[in-house]
């Protein structure tokens, strides 16, 4: 499986490391309210609101600043200290999604990392893991 | 569904995979798992993990799933409930039983006599929590608990599985794959020490509560409530934040003084372990994910199934093996105690 941890092109990670961090950011919440938050159990995710968290993408030096809230996904300025640091490259995040990958697999091979509140971080990846998630929608990267 | 059974015991051994959630549980039935293990959202069971696990809902939902696929579903209700929440226990019991599982997986001595006594129509195994590792004890369990399958701990050589085999009134399953634990099962006292928070009592070795990741110059630090548990260097792999596989200074030597971070792997055992008749080999992971179950249940049916067809000319495909290590901790594997001279 070397094919997954090929690097995105250079190029095209400097440009979008360069782009304002707002966009993304918010780009990313919009996508999560449509494809992820009707499927979240809010019930048990409690803990999990209005937690600033942080999800890097290593490959295109994107930093992303994000929280839950029980209306949705909201963008956050990057100077909010986060709770919980999610770091991969986005052919890993993707494999995640697409359950081709195992998260504890990802982490033992440090190619996925995780820092912060270490409770919040395994919420998250047991949530996700247990979403009834319809992937059509993510590209595959084979 | 493959039916061969091996021509030495006549036996086929059931092949048990772990379930955390549905995606799991679809990957373990699909791959062709026998019977998969479960647990209720809560303290009652060794794997209490946040955003692990099944509601009542999610459980009937599973066992209505695996049914309509020929696997069975085996409950694992195996942590020792304290005085004060016993009726906590019991009322996990109660429900299972009516959710109408395949088997209860349980360890402690009140519960098993509950369970006999309200539900004795129930199945019940004997939990590897329960740290039976001779058959004079599986013995009493049977005759007091009437238990009918017991999970031996992972701390027994291959003879002395096969001499508790050769002797028990029960059925044996073993651990085929997966994480390792040095202790005596059910009894380990290491996490205890640093958070005061047991496995065998709240279901977790390193309860995330207490686990600190850190970036540092010197690497990433793994921490359970301030004590260092392992530093690793950048290109090091990881292993999981447990005690009993931290690397530790002992004696001017810093090195994993207790346990390796490897997984278990006892595939090249496998022909023997079906000769020895043990009636089913399990699969730890209930925290891992729908594409480490498929990945190693995959393997797991195969291996099997060829060991029956074949026992004489088994040997473990390296695909096999390089398909288990890649999900291994540590990515490497051991036999652990089951190839050890010393006994
Ligand atoms: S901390 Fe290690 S020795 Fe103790 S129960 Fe967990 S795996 Fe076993």
């Amino acid at each position: 499986m070397k094919e997954s941890r090929l690097a995105f092109p250079p190029a095209l990670a400097r440009i979008v490391s360069r782009l304002p961090q707002t966009p993304p950011a918010a780009v990313l919440a919009f996508a999560l309210d449509r494809l992820l938050f009707p499927r979240l159990p809010l019930a048990d995710l409690e803990t999990l609101l209005e937690q600033p968290l942080r999800i890097e993408v290593s490959d295109l030096g994107l930093r992303l600043a994000l929280t839950l809230t029980r209306q949705g996904f909201r963008p956050l300025p990057l100077y909010v200290a986060p709770r919980l640091t999610l770091r991969a490259t986005a052919r890993d995040y993707l494999a995640l999604l697409r359950r081709e990958e195992d998260a504890d697999t990802l982490f033992f091979q440090r190619r996925l990392v995780l820092s912060g509140d270490t409770e919040l971080g395994l919420l998250v990846k047991n949530t996700l893991d247990a979403i009834e998630l319809e992937v059509p929608f993510l590209p595959h990267l084979h | 569904m493959p039916s061969s059974t091996s021509p030495v015991t006549g036996r086929r051994p059931e092949l048990v995979c772990p379930v955390g959630n549905r995606a799991m549980l679809e990957a373990a039935i699909e791959q062709g798992a026998d019977a998969v293990y479960l647990g209720f959202k809560n303290a009652t069971n060794a794997r209490n993990f946040n955003g692990l696990n099944f509601d009542e809902d999610g459980i009937a939902r599973a066992i209505d799933t695996a049914h309509a696929r020929g696997c069975r579903v085996f409950l694992a209700l195996n942590t020792y409930p304290q005085a004060e929440g016993w009726t906590h226990w019991t009322s996990a019991v109660d429900r299972a039983a009516s959710l109408g599982v395949d088997a209860l997986i349980l360890a402690d001595l009140g519960l098993l006599a509950h369970a006999r006594e309200r539900h004795p129509e129930l199945r019940l195994h004997l939990s590897v929590q329960g740290s039976a590792t001779n058959y004079e004890a599986l013995t009493f369990y049977h005759e007091r608990y009437g238990i009918e399958r017991a999970v031996l701990p992972r701390v027994l050589s291959l003879e002395q599985v096969a001499q508790v085999v050769r002797h028990s009134p029960v059925a044996i399953e073993v651990f085929g794959f997966g994480g390792l634990c040095v202790m005596v099962e059910g009894r380990c006292a290491l996490s205890a020490y640093a958070t005061g928070q047991s496995p065998n009592c709240h279901g977790a070795c390193s309860p995330a509560k207490f686990v600190r990741w850190d970036e540092t110059p010197q690497g990433l630090e793994a921490r359970l409530n301030g004590f260092l548990i392992d530093r690793y260097a950048p290109d090091e792999p990881a292993g999981y934040p447990t005690l009993c596989k931290g690397r530790f200074a002992v004696g001017g030597h810093t090195y994993y003084a207790i346990e390796e971070p490897t997984s278990l792997n006892t595939l090249e055992l496998l022909p023997r372990l079906i000769e020895i008749g043990v009636a089913a080999i399990k699969i730890e992971g209930r925290q891992r994910s729908a594409a480490y179950v498929a990945q190693v249940t995959r393997v797991w049916r195969e291996a099997i199934d060829a060991a029956l067809a074949a026992p004489q000319d088994f040997s473990p495909k390296p695909q096999w093996l390089a398909a288990l290590d890649r999900v291994s901790e540590g990515a490497s594997h051991t036999l652990g105690a089951y190839s050890r001279p010393w006994k």
